[in-house]
């Protein structure tokens, strides 16, 4: 927008307006990275929450060891006996990344440490996804909505949630990747080109390795080409964008271990492959029409149809088959989840456990993308006015995201950039009309109050240096498309703008026709862009607000304001810390699976089950274990080697993410897999309970007992702070575990296996009883004797 | 006691052997104090020595035990004629034991002054020793204290004949039990025996002190440090610990609601800070492990030092173990000298900033900025000196780095011992990196001017594409 308001003469303004982009540009990087790092001012440089520390840990393991042990890297310190193949399981992107990064930094002596590395990861490439936004959406509408949506994206909150600094997860790169493949796409569709369409398909392949959400571009460019054929606008750009990218994208796909044959095997990518035959099929079609005359090609399209519909039928019968014959008709859970919503919370009690995969609700929408949920409508309608390949890209995007938000909290990720984009647009052409309409206004004032001549002059010089400024269609009072596309237009070739008239997608006719655009009053226009500016300005206090406050807390640190300052809880890494120094190398500790991570990368100790929750059974033992009284799980973790057992408890200052509140989950899960376990036998009228009213198998269980060992010493009444009730069992004792460590404010709790007890019984007991007490007559001897 | 036997045999084919040679010189009275109060001991022993032979003497042998010679962490000896200081040195590793029997290790020191036959001159001999007192029992709970064992000689251990002597245990606190001798008295918390008069060369008795000591014992099993000096003014330092708590190590388990409810009954023998005195003007001190910050520290500040209290992750019981690091940034200036010959001094002070530590293993790594040449060290104590490069920073040819390294260092190497270094540099290199920076950031403008001038393409007209648009 500022852009477009340069003066001077053409190739000056155009060069002017270049250096200006590329310094806002610049700045809105800058804006990106900084933004998310309040979590380094506030807490400190760290990894945060549960997932980014096994990245973490994966990314020591690759700068240590390189790159082949780590392809070939079998962890044995999760998941144990089982172990895990990490090299063949983990999406490997992020860690190469940071990997190359650090290796980078190392090899010009730039002394930074895999940690630092990690933890800027994800700020460097949200500052990278804000530039590859302003790629897709100079491509959909021009370069101001460009600016606008990657000055939208550098702060929605919903991103940021995602990617401060420390959050070191896959989608940190994947958003980038996603956004950068699709720009490749539509850069491919509107150019045609062969080189465009390979860089697309390696950008595919880096977001194959970064995150499992490539399937959402596998299925969205295939729905997108399929609206572009049912459409008619079948074009050899669009056969040039999609047909490379699905040959070499799913050969570079196959090349990642953790999708291999899953690239052509899994239901997933059915879709992709099926619009690669419809689309070869059209270009047929199309290339039969050039060759034949019009009856002919009637003649030939009646025989290929009732010969085609029948084979079609045959083959999609035995597909179905196919696909039927398997018990998730080849879908994996999550994906499942996706398109039946109630699937997770109905068969795999696993992914329904995690927070994150629970549908949103509206306030996450707003505190996620705030007024951008108002301004997506009128980036819709803008993305009409009209309507090219690029922009009902950007439209079913949208929609496709808006879809999968609506499933589950986390995707609310991908609707972010389709958001920012559509509000982009929509932000920039109401700009557009506002501004060019003051601009009307003030030159017809200078009109009035001068001369004839200069205000002619003006009038002449914008019309002809802003042409497409004033050849607006007027339909909208918001709306002003065909700037950027008229803008867009002229920057590209000569027979890229023929061809696009061809297709008939652009209307420069029209707007040729209108001379006279349609003006809003110079005072309207003042109070909308006014308003439009304290929107935006709300926006950003908003996104400031939510990265400062929201989404800045690492989760392994949590801090409380009291009447006497900062309270800092630094639980988890003193119980981490101590594991880590004070157990043997070897020791396993058992935990609810979302400790698993954290303990394996900063206590250093084997555990049973992570945050990888692959195997559910031993997921299920675990959460029996925890869920049986105390002799049972003691068999249990036994039997697993454990030798320490880590409980999260909350009550003693209030946590709310504790085992307790967790502990339906580990009954769901255990009594899933073994029979034994009866949530109804933990329910006090449909709810989980540890108080006076709770039933006694709750109070007897071992998750229980840990929790609340000794508990009642604190206070006299055992009254905790996040149920706020007092605890129903107070005074009990534990007769196969011992408390070895409990961190300062009790949030953490380690227990320790008891050693078997000897066997003591008849005739053995009684020698045994005899030797002692001979043991302690010889001892009361060696006093006395000093030659001994 | 158990090896009094081997030992008093060891003794008489000492006094045969050694009493030739020795026997000019008589040791008139001997005050020996030996300090519990901390995992240290430090032993003070006020000799005074009288020269009844034929010849001057110049030479004057003190002896240990093995079992105390392997933890001598340091002495010091002042010699004194008529009351006065006249000289003081430091030959525990200034001159290493000579003559070495089987169970005993001697040190001979220098007189700086002959001692005159019939004249009587005072020797006193501050000795520091670790790991000598050991937990009895070895495993206690949370609730008990920490009891400690001590054993030595009752009488002080010489080749010389010893006239008159005493001994002084000083005790932090209640005393468990002690050896019966008839001649000793215990007032308060220290414990005399003596005085012993006439006793011949190697005279031994054993005498065992177990006495409470709840103090904590604070063990640096690995302690590395890492000083980088940057002419543009300052000095980085960088401290890693692996700290263990070398006392009586915990039973049972480590129960909170004890040590919240009764803190001075409960974990009386742990520690959950320790206090570093860093030099003064330190700023940009950090206080972090492996696993990211330690958020609870103190740090106060004033023109004598900077005191940092850092509390641990966890309160340390025995046998527990933690590690961590500390760093800090230091002016140059207070550091860095130039000495007659162009040269630049570096004086540092060897030895940890944590009070009362004992560091097994100590590496310091000096590391000198790039370019440094003719780096010579000089240090009053011997250790294992070595050189590496080190890179960091955007360094081209490497940072000649000077490592240090010395085992059993206690605070007193810290008050007595400074390390120099001496390393030639030309100031022209500071500006290197900069010019190095701007020449970097050029050439990327430089070639980005090229690109956008160059034309690139094979063809001024892409004709493939035009023939396949046309052909449609």
């Amino acid at each position: 927008m500022a852009t477009s308001k340069v003066e001077g003469s053409s190739s000056l303004r155009h060069a002017f307006g270049g250096v200006l982009s590329v310094f806002i540009l610049l700045l809105i990087g800058v804006v990106a990275f900084s933004i998310r790092l309040f979590s380094v001012i506030k807490y400190e440089s760290v990894i945060h929450e549960f997932d980014p520390y096994f990245n973490y840990r994966v990314t020591q393991f690759l700068s240590k060891n390189g790159i082949y042990d780590f392809w070939n890297w079998f962890d044995d310190r999760t998941w144990y006996p089982l172990g895990r193949v990490i090299g063949g399981t983990v999406y490997p992107g992020l860690t190469l990344t940071a990997g190359t990064m650090w290796k980078l930094a190392n090899s010009l002596n730039i002394p930074l440490s895999v940690e630092t590395v990690c933890v800027f990861t994800a700020p460097i490439f949200s500052a990278f996804a804000a530039w590859a936004t302003y790629l897709l959406t100079k491509e959909v509408k021009g370069p101001g909505a460009g600016i606008t949506a990657a000055a939208i994206l550098a702060m929605v909150p919903s991103y940021i949630s995602r990617s401060v600094a420390g959050s070191y997860d896959n989608e940190a790169v994947a958003i980038f990747a996603l956004i950068f493949t699709f720009y490749l796409y539509i850069k491919t569709l509107n150019t045609g080109s062969l080189f465009y369409a390979t860089l697309n398909s390696l950008a595919y392949f880096y977001m194959v390795c970064s995150w499992g959400g490539y399937t959402f571009i596998i299925n969205l460019i295939p729905m997108h080409v399929l609206l572009c054929i049912v459409t008619g606008r079948y074009s050899s750009r669009l056969y040039i964008a999609y047909a490379p990218l699905v040959v070499l994208g799913t050969l570079l796909a196959a090349l990642v271990p953790v999708v291999g044959f899953n690239a052509v095997m899994t239901s997933e990518h059915f879709g992709s492959f099926l619009v690669f035959i419809i689309i070869h099929v059209v270009a047929l079609v199309y290339y039969i029409k050039g060759i034949l005359t019009p009856r002919l090609f009637k003649v030939a399209t009646t025989l290929v149809l009732t010969v085609g519909i029948a084979v079609c039928a045959v083959v999609v019968a035995i597909l179905v088959a196919l696909v039927a014959s398997s018990p998730t008709k080849g879908w994996s859970g999550r994906s499942l989840s996706l398109l039946d919503p109630t699937y997770a919370s109905k068969y795999i009690p696993i992914i329904a456990s995690v927070s994150e995969h629970q549908p949103p609700t509206w306030p996450s929408y707003f505190m996620d993308i705030n007024v951008l949920a108002f301004l997506v409508p009128a980036g819709i309608v803008a993305c009409f006015l009209p309507l090219s390949d690029a922009s009902s890209f950007a439209v079913l995007y949208l929609v496709t995201s808006v879809y999968f938000s609506g499933v589950m909290v986390r995707l609310m990720l991908v609707l972010a950039p389709a958001a920012c984009i559509m509000s982009g647009i929509a932000l920039s052409e109401a700009f557009g009309v506002l501004t060019r309409s003051m601009k009307f206004h003030i030159t017809k004032y200078f009109e009035c109050s001068h001369t004839e001549a200069p205000a002619k002059l003006g009038e002449s010089t914008s019309t002809e240096s802003s042409a497409p400024l004033e050849n607006m269609t007027k339909s909208d009072t918001t709306e002003k498309p065909e700037v950027a596309r008229k803008e867009k237009v002229a920057r590209r070739k000569q027979k890229k703008e023929k061809e696009l008239t061809e297709n008939a997608h652009v209307k420069p006719v029209s707007a040729k026709k209108e001379k006279r655009p349609l003006v809003l009053p110079l005072e309207a226009s003042i109070v909308s862009v006014f308003l439009l500016i304290v929107l935006g300005g709300l926006y950003v206090l908003h996104c400031v607000w939510a990265a400062a406050e929201a989404y800045s807390a690492p989760s392994i640190v949590l801090t409380s304001h009291s009447h006497d300052g900062l309270h800092v809880f630094d639980d988890f890494r003193e119980a981490y810390a101590w594991l880590r120094h004070n157990t043997e190398v070897d020791d396993k500790v058992a935990s609810w699976w979302d400790y698993g991570y954290q303990t394996t990368a900063m206590a250093n100790r084997t555990v049973i089950v992570d945050n990888n929750t692959w195997n559910n059974t031993h997921i299920a033992t675990v959460g029996t274990a925890m869920s049986s009284p105390e002799k049972a799980a003691w068999e249990i973790f036994n039997s697993l080697d454990v030798k320490y057992v880590l409980v999260v408890f909350g009550g003693l200052v209030g946590y709310p993410s504790d085992d307790i509140n967790k502990f339906l989950w580990m009954v769901r899960i255990g009594g899933g897999v073994f029979p034994h376990i009866k949530e109804a036998d933990y329910l006090k009228d449909g709810q989980y309970r540890v108080d006076a009213q709770a039933t006694h198998t709750m109070l007897n269980c071992l998750m229980y007992k840990l929790s609340y060992y000794r508990f009642v010493e604190t206070d006299g009444k055992g009254f905790d702070r996040v149920r706020r009730y007092e605890i129903g069992k107070k005074h009990f004792k534990l007769t196969h575990f011992e408390e070895v460590f409990t961190t300062h404010h009790w949030m953490v709790r380690i227990y320790k296996l008891k050693p078997q007890k000897n066997r003591i019984r008849g005739k053995s007991r009684k020698s045994k009883l005899g030797s002692k007490s001979t043991s302690s007559k010889s001892g009361g001897m060696t006093h006395k004797n000093p030659w001994n | 006691m158990e090896c009094r036997l081997p030992f008093s045999l060891v003794v008489f084919c000492l006094v045969i052997l050694s009493s030739t040679v020795r026997s000019e010189l008589v040791i008139s009275s001997v005050e020996k104090f030996v300090d519990l109060h901390s995992h240290i001991v430090r032993v003070v022993s006020f000799l005074k020595v009288e020269n009844q032979g034929p010849y001057d003497v110049s030479e004057f042998v003190l002896a240990f035990p093995d079992a105390q010679a392997k933890n001598l962490a340091t002495m010091l000896v002042i010699y004194l004629e008529e009351g006065k200081i006249i000289y003081s040195e430091f030959p525990i590793n200034s001159t290493k034991p000579k003559l070495k029997q089987s169970n005993m290790t001697f040190y001979p020191v220098t007189l700086p002054k002959k001692l005159e036959k019939g004249k009587t001159a005072g020797l006193d001999v501050y000795v520091v020793l670790t790991n000598l007192l050991k937990p009895l029992p070895k495993e206690i709970t949370q609730a008990e204290s920490q009891l400690l064992v001590y054993t030595d000689n009752i009488y002080y251990t010489s080749p010389y004949h010893i006239r008159n002597q005493s001994i002084v245990f000083r005790l932090p606190g209640r005393i468990e039990s002690y050896s019966e001798y008839s001649e000793m008295r215990l007032v308060e918390s220290e414990l005399r025996y003596g005085p012993f008069e006439e006793q011949p060369p190697f005279s031994y008795s054993p005498v065992v002190v177990h006495f409470e000591n709840n103090n904590s014992f604070a063990v640096a099993s690995n302690f590395v440090q890492e000083i980088e000096i940057s002419h543009w003014g300052n000095v980085q330092v960088t401290e890693q610990y692996t700290i263990i708590h070398g006392g009586a190590h915990l039973k049972n388990g480590f129960s909170r609601i004890d040590y919240q409810a009764n803190p001075s009954m409960s974990g009386a023998s742990s520690f959950r800070t320790l206090v570093a005195r860093l030099p003064p003007m330190s700023h940009s001190v950090y206080y972090r492990d492996e696993i990211g910050n330690i958020s609870t520290s103190h740090l106060r500040g004033d023109s004598q030092g900077t005191q940092l209290e850092m509390e641990l992750r966890f309160p340390m019981f025995g046998g527990w173990k933690i590690s961590f690091s500390i760093g800090y940034s230091l002016p140059l200036h207070d550091f860095l000298f130039e000495s007659d010959a162009g040269n630049n001094v570096l004086n540092i002070t060897f030895g940890s900033s944590i009070e009362e530590i004992v560091v097994e293993n100590q590496i310091v790594r000096v590391v000198l900025p790039q370019g440094s040449k003719d780096i010579s060290v000089k240090s009053r104590f011997t250790t294992k000196k070595s050189q590496e490069l080190k890179y960091s920073h955007l360094d081209i040819v490497g940072r000649p780095v000077v490592v240090l390294e010395k085992d059993n260092v206690v605070p007193e190497h810290k008050r007595y011992f400074q390390v120099y270094i001496y390393y030639k540099f030309n100031n022209i290199f500071l500006l290197g990196k900069a010019m190095m920076l701007i020449l970097g950031i050029f050439l990327l403008f430089l070639i980005c001017i090229l690109y956008m001038h160059a034309d690139l393409a094979l063809s001024k007209t892409s004709s493939w594409e035009e023939e396949t648009e046309g052909r449609k």
